[in-house]
């Protein structure tokens, strides 16, 4: 599903460039539930981005569902992220004047699917995440825990190949990353492919398989007693 | 084009942001109430200055005669020039295609009598083109004709006025009138659009007041219309050359305003157009320069809304909007507030203008200020020019910007 091959990105800092990714080889199979550990800094939020086609890296390969990604322009990107990402922030990222509703219909607006099918698919998917109650509520009448279940339901509505999930849980407390957590369980075990960054144990531990990030190369890669579980 | 879900976007956005949609299209509305106020008024001015002058024929000339006040060729100052049948036909002869109306005009006050009714009155002996010349519009009857002044027939054409003051309600039309002690026949009624004097007025044939009235050729001023042809230098020109030829023919000092003056509509005319000239390049400048504010303002205001907006651009690009489409919903919003609020501007100046209407003729010479359909029209495309431009600019900025770092924005 994903596979990265000698991956290298810098920033350019004033006169200087500061070098992220020092050549990442990664491959994650269809189905698979992952999540990249590591300190700030580490660049496991730009390796994200770059896998979300939110930034462009500056050398080796990227294959998505067997695509190599390359020359992108933003309107080829966003087709691409429409067709086969989900995206769940640490932040939310959800739209603060449009109800939970409306954000969670939105990717199905930007498919070209018309008014009336998206908010019913919409609202199953609300129920999915047990907020069909809340569907007509501004996001700051949500709790957090509700935010990140309307901004999953958002990013499971467009049956994405992959779901990325940047520190989804580092603005909840405990019972709520529990919540969140089993959600993505859940929708792992559906079969799609999850993908999450975060620095808490915890979390990494409820994944199947584990990433290690240090200084922009993988230190470490290894399966969970949770996959062994299965 | 039409795209109801867009629409519904647009509607959403603007409605949840009500106070910069309000104070965005606050700033166009401004603008174009006061380019429209400005206008209006302009074009206000120019129908004062075009009206006072309009009551009598736009071509018109006088030549006028009154005392000398220089000496000349041994005749002294102070001899009383008089203006003859002769001189009449000089001009129409060495004039001929330069003049589209001549009329010879003999000024007397004499009281007209019907039954009655008696006043004084101003009466002109007048040829059959003056009609044209002082635009004297026949309401019944008719005005003097050639055969009248060949005949030298006893007619009299009234003022409407008059025929108020004598007939009352009644016809007047073919009653015989007393004019200082002869009977005139009433051949025709006229009004005029000058002022209520201008319908106080009778005219009578030049032939029959010379006969009547010391039967000699004397004429008091001769009235002309120049060609329309002729451009307003070419007519100025002419004005002065029949003047000086008239003071050389009789005998007065080429200089001498006072005994022999053409007043020649050209110059007024001319004096119109530049300042009507002066007055559209002022209004233009500064009504340009207030739309131009104002899309400034609109500008600046759209630059901040997407700033403010960049982080939803960012949510949005990150689900799969393409950049297109978010510079085209920005650029929707943009033209959609600046064309209601322009309208609004427009509406309400229209408005104001018509309020306004004749009230300040009086005093600041403004006479129905209005403004054209052009104006109009032209206001509406730059508008909506000034919407897409003022949204265009910022929103294809925002639109790519990288959506990782439209996501970092706060």
């Amino acid at each position: 599903m994903i596979r990265i091959e000698k991956l290298h990105k810098s920033y350019p800092i004033g006169k200087d460039s500061l070098h992220v990714l020092k050549g990442i080889d990664l491959h994650i199979k269809e189905g698979e539930f992952v999540s990249i550990m590591g300190s700030s800094g580490s660049g496991k939020s730009t390796l994200l981005n770059i896998v979300g086609l939110l930034d462009i890296h500056d050398e080796g390969d990227y294959y998505l569902n067997g695509q190599l990604i390359k020359d992108m322009n933003e309107k080829k990107a966003a087709l691409l992220r429409n067709k086969f990402l989900g995206f769940i922030f640490q932040s939310f990222n959800l739209i603060s004047y449009k109800t939970a509703l409306e954000n969670v219909a939105l990717p199905l607006y930007y498919k070209g699917m018309n008014r009336k099918d998206r908010l019913k698919i919409a609202l199953d998917y609300l129920e999915k995440v047990g907020l069909k109650d809340w569907a007509n509520h501004l996001p700051n009448e949500l709790s957090g825990g509700q935010k990140q279940r309307v901004a999953i339901a958002r990013a499971l509505v467009t049956k994405p190949k992959v779901v990325l999930a940047d520190e989804p849980t580092g603005a909840l407390d405990s019972t709520t990353t529990d919540n969140v957590m089993d959600l993505l369980k859940d929708i792992n075990d559906e079969g799609m492919t999850v993908f999450v960054i975060t620095h808490e144990e915890e979390v990494a531990e409820q994944t199947k398989r584990i990433v290690r990030l240090k200084d922009g190369l993988i230190i470490s890669d290894e399966l969970t007693k949770a996959s062994k579980a299965v | 084009m039409f795209d109801l879900d867009r629409w519904r976007e647009i509607f959403q956005s603007i409605n949840k942001n009500r106070l910069r949609s309000v104070m965005s299209g606050f700033t166009v509305a401004f603008a174009i109430l006061l380019f429209t106020l400005l206008f209006g008024i302009a074009n206000g001015l120019g129908n004062f200055f075009k009206g006072a002058f309009s009551d009598d024929a736009q071509n018109s000339m006088f030549v006028r005669v009154w005392k000398t006040s220089k000496p000349y060729k041994g005749l002294q100052t102070g001899r009383r020039v008089q203006l003859k049948n002769a001189d009449y036909n000089f001009v129409a002869d060495e004039y001929e295609n330069k003049i589209q109306y001549q009329s010879a005009r003999i000024y007397k006050n004499f009281s007209i009598k019907y039954k009655s009714e008696a006043s004084t009155y101003n009466i002109r002996a007048v040829n059959p083109d003056h009609q044209f010349l002082e635009k004297t519009i026949i309401n019944e009857g008719r005005y003097l004709n050639e055969r009248d002044l060949k005949e030298k027939s006893k007619v009299i054409v009234i003022g409407r006025l008059i025929k108020k003051d004598l007939f009352g309600e009644k016809p007047a039309l073919n009653k015989r009138v007393n004019v200082n002690g002869s009977s005139f026949l009433v051949i025709g009624v006229f009004s005029d659009d000058g002022n209520d004097n201008e319908e106080r007025i009778a005219y009578i044939p030049v032939t029959t007041s010379q006969m009547m009235y010391g039967n000699n050729d004397y004429i008091s001023q001769i009235n002309l219309g120049y060609n329309p042809e002729l451009s307003t230098d070419a007519a100025i020109a002419f004005g002065n050359k029949m003047e000086r030829d008239l003071r050389k023919r009789m005998g007065i000092h080429p200089d001498d305003q006072s005994a022999l003056s053409v007043r020649n509509m050209a110059e007024a005319n001319k004096f119109i157009s530049t300042v009507s000239l002066a007055l559209l390049f002022i209004i233009g400048f500064i009504g340009s320069g207030t739309l131009i504010a104002g899309i400034i303002g609109i500008s600046n205001i759209m630059i901040f809304v997407i700033k403010e907006r960049t982080k939803e651009f960012g949510i949005r690009k990150a689900l799969g909007a393409k950049p297109s489409s978010i510079v085209g919903m920005v650029v929707q919003e943009s033209v959609l507030i600046t064309t209601i609020a322009g309208y609004a501007g427009l509406t309400l100046g229209i408005y104001i203008l018509s309020l306004i209407g004749n009230s300040l003729e009086e005093d600041y010479f403004i006479k129905d200020p209005s403004v054209s359909s052009g104006i109009v029209i032209g206001a509406t495309v730059i508008l909506i020019l000034s919407g897409l431009i003022a949204g265009y600019v910022p929103a294809k900025r925002a639109a790519n910007i990288k959506p990782i770092v439209a996501l970092r924005a706060d």
